[in-house]
């Protein structure tokens, strides 16, 4: 059964045994708005946990996606070179941005349950 | 100022808050940067229907006095002497380098002129404006007036229904209507590209005008967001960005704005260092930049020629209508000229663009 958790920088991490595919809340993509350009990492890049992973921009500006856990980056969703708006419509589906091989499956633990994160957009208001 | 305790509001204030805009502090004031719909939706209705804009944090000022026009030529490279009664002019306040202290709209009415300056500037405007101007001329800062902007291709249309006969009013001038029961004064002008109206109404009247307009089946609400996508589409300079006071007319391509008069008799603030640019050509020029990908290029990013840093973007963006990345910088004139190959380092990458002619976006000013 997949596992998803949660960044307090609005990544979510959806957990598949050794792998794990990478995305932005939906909460992060009403924030940004209309997204219009995503860049991704390249395969087989080592990503570290809290670093720059990806970048993604609307009409206003440009913001940094970090990475929520050190893996190695297996895929990643070319979808969103010609349509970055499936972000917007999809953020926790086919809007994903990137898949990694995790590196420290241990690391998960510091990260927010689905419901921990729901309490802190709430408090955010 | 970044605690919002300390922001001016806009006539429209509570109206911004009950349509769901979000707001941000520019030039002093809490503005709507944008509604629900989003900045995309917005700049996309403006150019196919009808965009409100709140501009009341702009500064509307008049200068009142016979001697208004000989002391305002003083202050601007503008010809506000062949400026005929009833019409309107783009130009700017310079200092003594050349450098533009803002850019302003003049209108010249009967016995006065009137301005429109920007939010940010206008309060060191009328500092600079009164430091000059003679004893006969007296400025008066119309607070307690509110200016909506009405832009895109419906503008007319809607306004007509309420105000018959405005829609034949001509481009870049300025006229008196009752809207509403309420006096106003427009002009037919705007900062999107488009075809459109700016009204200054009393500010205690603002509100119901926009929900007059508002609830125009072509009319909806537009944020700042939205308004520096088309102005940058649109190929307009924005204070504080394109333009400053470290800036010339010259450098920025706003030459178009000065008469054959004024660049031979000069007489205003700075024209040693303008007429010398006119003559010699500047060392630099704002330029539009088209990057060949998808990537935007934002303010700051550097502009390289060969690994040599030739310029730097001014505005860069999204072109929703363009539906392309678009940017204005300024380059070394030598690297100016439309076609040239350069790279933009955005995020450490070297990403391919060129030099282009704006706007990016045709005008669709109205043809009388």
């Amino acid at each position: 059964m997949a596992n998803i958790k949660f960044t307090k920088d609005h990544e979510w991490i959806r957990i598949e045994g050794e792998t794990a595919t990478v995305g932005i809340t939906d909460y992060a993509q009403q924030q940004l708005g209309d997204v219009v350009f995503v860049e991704l990492p390249d395969v087989g890049k080592g990503l570290e946990r809290g670093k720059d992973a990806a970048v993604v921009e609307s009409v206003k500006a440009a913001s940094e996606v970090f990475a929520p856990v050190d893996g190695q980056v297996t895929e990643i969703n070319k979808l969103l070179q010609d349509q970055p708006d499936t972000v917007n419509s999809d953020p926790q589906g086919e809007g994903w941005f990137f898949r990694i091989k995790l590196a420290d499956i241990a690391q998960l633990d510091a990260l927010m349950t689905e419901a921990e994160y729901n309490n802190m957009i709430q408090e955010l208001g | 100022m970044t605690d919002s305790e300390q922001l001016k509001t806009t006539p429209l204030d509570a109206l911004h808050r009950e349509l769901g805009a979000k707001m941000v502090p520019f030039g002093g004031y809490a503005m709507p940067v944008q509604y629900p719909a989003g900045i995309l939706t917005e700049h996309l209705h403006t150019r196919k229907a009808a965009g409100l804009f709140d501009v009341s944090h702009m500064g509307q000022v008049r200068l009142v006095g016979d001697g208004a026009i000989a002391a305002i030529e003083r202050l601007v490279p503008g010809d506000i002497q062949a400026l005929g009664p009833g019409r309107i002019r783009y130009t700017m306040l310079t200092n003594g380098t050349g450098g533009i202290i803002d850019d302003l709209m003049i209108a010249r009415r009967e016995g006065e002129l009137g301005l429109v300056v920007n939010a940010g500037t206008k309060f060191g405007d009328i500092e600079h404006l009164n430091a000059h101007l003679p004893k006969d001329v007296k400025l008066v800062h119309e607070t307690e007036r509110a200016l909506l902007a009405l832009q895109g291709p419906a503008a007319a249309t809607v306004l007509e229904r309420h105000m018959p006969g405005i829609g034949k009013t001509p481009f870049m001038t300025e006229t008196g209507g009752t809207l509403a029961g309420v006096p106003i004064t427009l002009t037919r002008s705007g900062y999107t590209g488009e075809d459109g109206f700016e009204l200054s109404i009393p500010a205690e009247r603002a509100a119901d005008i926009a929900r007059l307009l508002l609830a125009e089946a072509e009319v909806k609400p537009i944020g700042l967001g939205a308004r520096d996508s088309l102005r940058l589409e649109a190929g307009l300079c924005l204070h504080g960005h394109d333009i400053d006071d470290t800036i010339t007319p010259i450098e920025a391509d706003l030459i178009w704005t000065i008469s054959k008069r004024r660049r031979a008799e000069g007489g205003f603030i700075g024209d040693t260092v303008i007429r010398k640019q006119i003559t010699e050509g500047p060392a630099k020029r704002r330029v539009g930049i088209q990057p060949e990908g998808r990537a935007p290029a934002r303010e700051g990013t550097d502009i390289q020629i060969g690994g040599k840093t030739v310029g730097r973007i001014t505005s860069g963006g999204f072109g929703p209508s363009a539906d392309r990345p678009v940017a204005m910088g300024y380059v070394d004139a030598a690297h100016a000229a439309i076609g040239t190959a350069v790279e933009l380092i955005v995020r450490g990458k070297a990403l391919p663009a060129r030099i282009v002619t704006m706007p990016f976006v045709p005008h669709s000013y109205f043809k009388a």
